[in-house]
């Protein structure tokens, strides 16, 4: 039976809303109205606060003092940083390919923002707890690559271009091992639900049992997510910012926000399916348990990109295939022997 | 019919790291450097003939310009080369303070270099670190000077003025804390496997390359040969002083970033000797308000952060100079470019360009 405190929220505001509503249909959808605005208000809010948090979090690393100027301690430097933002002239370049060229920020936003309805934030919080929801998960994110290569190469900017190939070689090279990492996950599961992922780390989390596949992720996370040091799509110091080159303003902050999008989205996947999701001691709710786990991996991430330099293409993709590859399949291999004997003895 | 030809990109002028307005016009094959051209001139403020103009105590200032990282080094070539030219005998303590500051000068180019290397290769943190502590030699120039990048310290006949107590004070807290700077710096980025990965056996030049292209300092020092100005031709009183000229051995973007390191940790020896011995005395020679050296010409070469820089001034006895030419070390290793980047990736090609170090202000003169 479901128990977290946001399901019963929702449970009360559903009973709430039936006499008001009359039928059942108008409930749900009311409901699923609800949600889907919470989550984007979720999605955009948290970009907002995660420029800052990353800013501070730099600073930190880097021994400055970061913004500190607009409002108290710097907290609304975010929203200045949007005002100026929307008020920039839009620059549209000559001899672009119109149609791709503004379709390309639209649509990056899309798989960014598409894959929270298969995270569970609580208990019996989860919009579509679909059968394949891992599958669907997986999926989605490796279309985040099409909006990169279409920006790429309608920019008409060589830099744009060069970025945009970039694009795909990556993607290409680390979709593969986190599918086979996360294959363990899946086997010890027996299921691609993401709540019954969630499930059965009630006892052990997966980071404990899968060390290998919870390692490969997140390289493979910060892969897909664009982060440094992985981050040679945009390579600022090699091609200026890949395929953002030609963008300006509004168009280039949709790019932005779809990138703190994507570190929000990939600690709530490592939370999710290898750190226990929502579980944890009692005397917290589940979803705040989820809270916290997602706000350390955030700034584990943050951590990790401050650190290190940038690969280069072919180091990274030498290492996507030859080293993260095999490992990954031993994985899947270990873990099925581990299954067998476990369940022999 | 399909066909492929090659990618032509072209970096700067206008490019984050292409450290000023240095132009580079890159063939690409894939990702594959074919070519790469570096186009100057962006920078072009035609130095050397405006000194033609000039008295030689105004030509000073123009020096600072040339490489405005290390402007004490070359404030020194040239005063270098005009007391030469004049005959002028500098006096000892000014000789001593002339050191200091030139290799607290180098000590914080080569910071400079660190710091660009690692935004360059995508570690901004690092870049922070070393521009950090190079905040702390451009303070030193501040209490000596009072300007921290251009400084025009480095007068004809000696130093324009002397050097306070508070200044050898506070050098002397730097140079105890370099050991400690340096080993912070290896921890953060040196041992890193990415960085190592990026760097070694990347963008070789041999030696034999290295002296067919007339390079200097760091760069040729890199390749294996040994070549310092300080040591072959010793100017000032380097000869008092007990270093070592690092050398690496391979040439290749890592030799190029630890002979730098290295030379830090000489220039802070350098520095502490001549902290230990400085003599008292006159900082500034007796030299006439109207400089008018005597006709003919000369030559005076120092071992700049960059490599050996010249100043060829030829006098015909007015009080400007009549000719001026200089020898620009970056501008020179700048050449080398195509040679070191050939059939490597993008990426090296900027680590290539932040580890031969052209201050594109000296490049263009």
């Amino acid at each position: 039976m479901h128990n977290g405190i946001l399901y019963l929220v929702t449970q009360d505001i559903r009973e709430a809303l039936l006499p008001i509503a009359g039928s059942e249909i108008i409930v749900n959808l009311t409901i699923m109205a609800l949600g889907i605005a919470l989550m984007f208000g979720l999605v955009t809010g948290s970009a907002l606060i995660f420029t800052l948090l990353e800013r501070k979090v730099c600073a930190f690393i880097q021994v400055r003092i970061g913004p500190n100027r607009v409002g108290p301690g710097g907290t609304l430097q975010s929203l200045a940083d949007m005002l100026k933002l929307m008020s920039k002239e839009d620059i549209v370049p000559q001899g672009i390919d119109m149609w791709l060229w503004v379709l390309s920020p639209a649509l990056i936003f899309v798989p960014s923002a598409l894959i929270y309805a298969m995270f569970p934030f609580d208990d019996g919080v989860i919009f579509a707890d679909v059968n394949i929801g891992l599958f669907l998960i997986l999926a989605i994110t490796s279309q985040s690559v099409l909006p990169f290569l279409m920006g790429g190469y309608a920019s008409n900017s060589k830099y744009a271009m060069i970025g945009g190939m970039r694009t795909v070689a990556q993607m290409l090279a680390y979709e593969v091992p986190m599918v086979f990492a996360l294959m363990g996950v899946v086997m010890l599961t027996g299921s691609l639900k993401m709540s019954a992922i969630v499930e059965a780390q009630t006892d052990v989390w997966f980071v404990v049992l899968q060390p290998l596949a919870f390692l490969i992720f997140m390289v493979a996370a910060l892969v897909e997510s664009n982060r440094p040091p992985f981050n040679i799509v945009e390579g600022e110091s090699e091609i200026i910012a890949g395929p953002f080159t030609e963008y300006t303003g509004m168009r280039w902050a949709l790019f932005f926000l779809a990138e703190f999008a994507n570190l929000l989205s990939i600690s709530i996947m490592t939370t999710t399916l290898f750190l226990g999701g929502w579980h944890g001691p009692e005397f917290l709710p589940g979803m705040v348990w989820f809270a916290i786990k997602v706000m350390i991996m955030v700034l584990v991430y943050q951590w990790i990109g401050w650190t290190f330099p940038r690969l280069r293409i072919d180091h990274m993709l030498t290492f996507g295939w030859k080293v993260l590859l095999p490992i990954a399949l031993v994985n899947v291999l270990l873990t099925g022997i581990g299954i067998y004997v476990f369940n022999w003895l | 019919m399909a066909q492929t030809e090659h990618y032509i990109l072209n970096m700067g002028p206008q490019h984050p790291s292409t450290h000023g307005v240095l132009r580079v016009k890159v063939e690409l094959d894939g990702e594959r450097i074919v070519h790469c051209t570096p186009v100057m001139g962006y920078l072009h403020r035609g130095i050397e003939k405006l000194m033609e103009s000039r008295t030689y105590t105004q030509c000073v200032p123009f020096t600072d310009r040339l490489d405005y990282v290390s402007s004490m080094n070359n404030n020194w070539a040239f005063c270098g080369a005009v007391e030469k030219l004049a005959g002028i005998e500098v006096p000892e303590r000014a000789e001593y303070i002339r050191v200091i500051c030139a290799e607290l000068n180098r000590i914080a180019s080569h910071q400079v270099f660190i710091g660009s290397l690692l935004i360059d290769l995508g570690a901004a943190t690092g870049m922070i670190y070393a521009f950090r502590d190079r905040e702390k030699v451009l303070d030193l120039f501040n209490i000596i000077c009072g300007a921290r990048m251009t400084c025009h310290y480095i007068r004809i006949g000696g130093v324009i003025k002397d050097a306070q107590d508070e200044f050898l004070k506070e050098t002397q807290k730097f140079v105890d804390y370099v050991p400690q700077m340096l080993q912070e710096y290896d921890n953060l980025f040196t041992g890193n496997e990415i960085f190592m990965e990026r760097l070694k056996g990347t963008s070789i030049i041999t030696k034999e390359d290295a002296l067919r292209f007339n390079m200097s300092g760091p760069n040729i020092r890199a390749s294996g040969h040994e070549y310092d100005i300080r040591k072959i031709d010793s100017y000032g009183v380097y000869d008092r002083f007990d270093f070592q000229v690092p050398t690496g051995t391979k040439g290749d973007n890592w030799d190029r970033y630890r002979i730098r390191f290295e030379e830090i940790r000489e220039s802070a020896r350098i520095i502490q000797q001549a902290l230990d011995s400085i003599p008292a005395g006159p900082y500034m020679a007796k030299v006439p308000k109207v400089l008018k050296p005597a006709k003919g010409d000369v030559y005076h070469r120092v071992e700049n952060t960059r490599g050996e820089l010249g100043f060829y001034i030829v006098s015909d006895g007015t009080t400007k100079p009549y000719r001026v030419h200089i020898h620009r070390p970056s501008f020179i290793n700048l050449q080398a470019l195509d040679t070191m980047c050939k059939g490597l990736l993008l990426a090296d090609a900027v680590a290539a360009y932040a580890t031969v170090d052209p201050l594109m202000g000296e490049v263009d003169c």
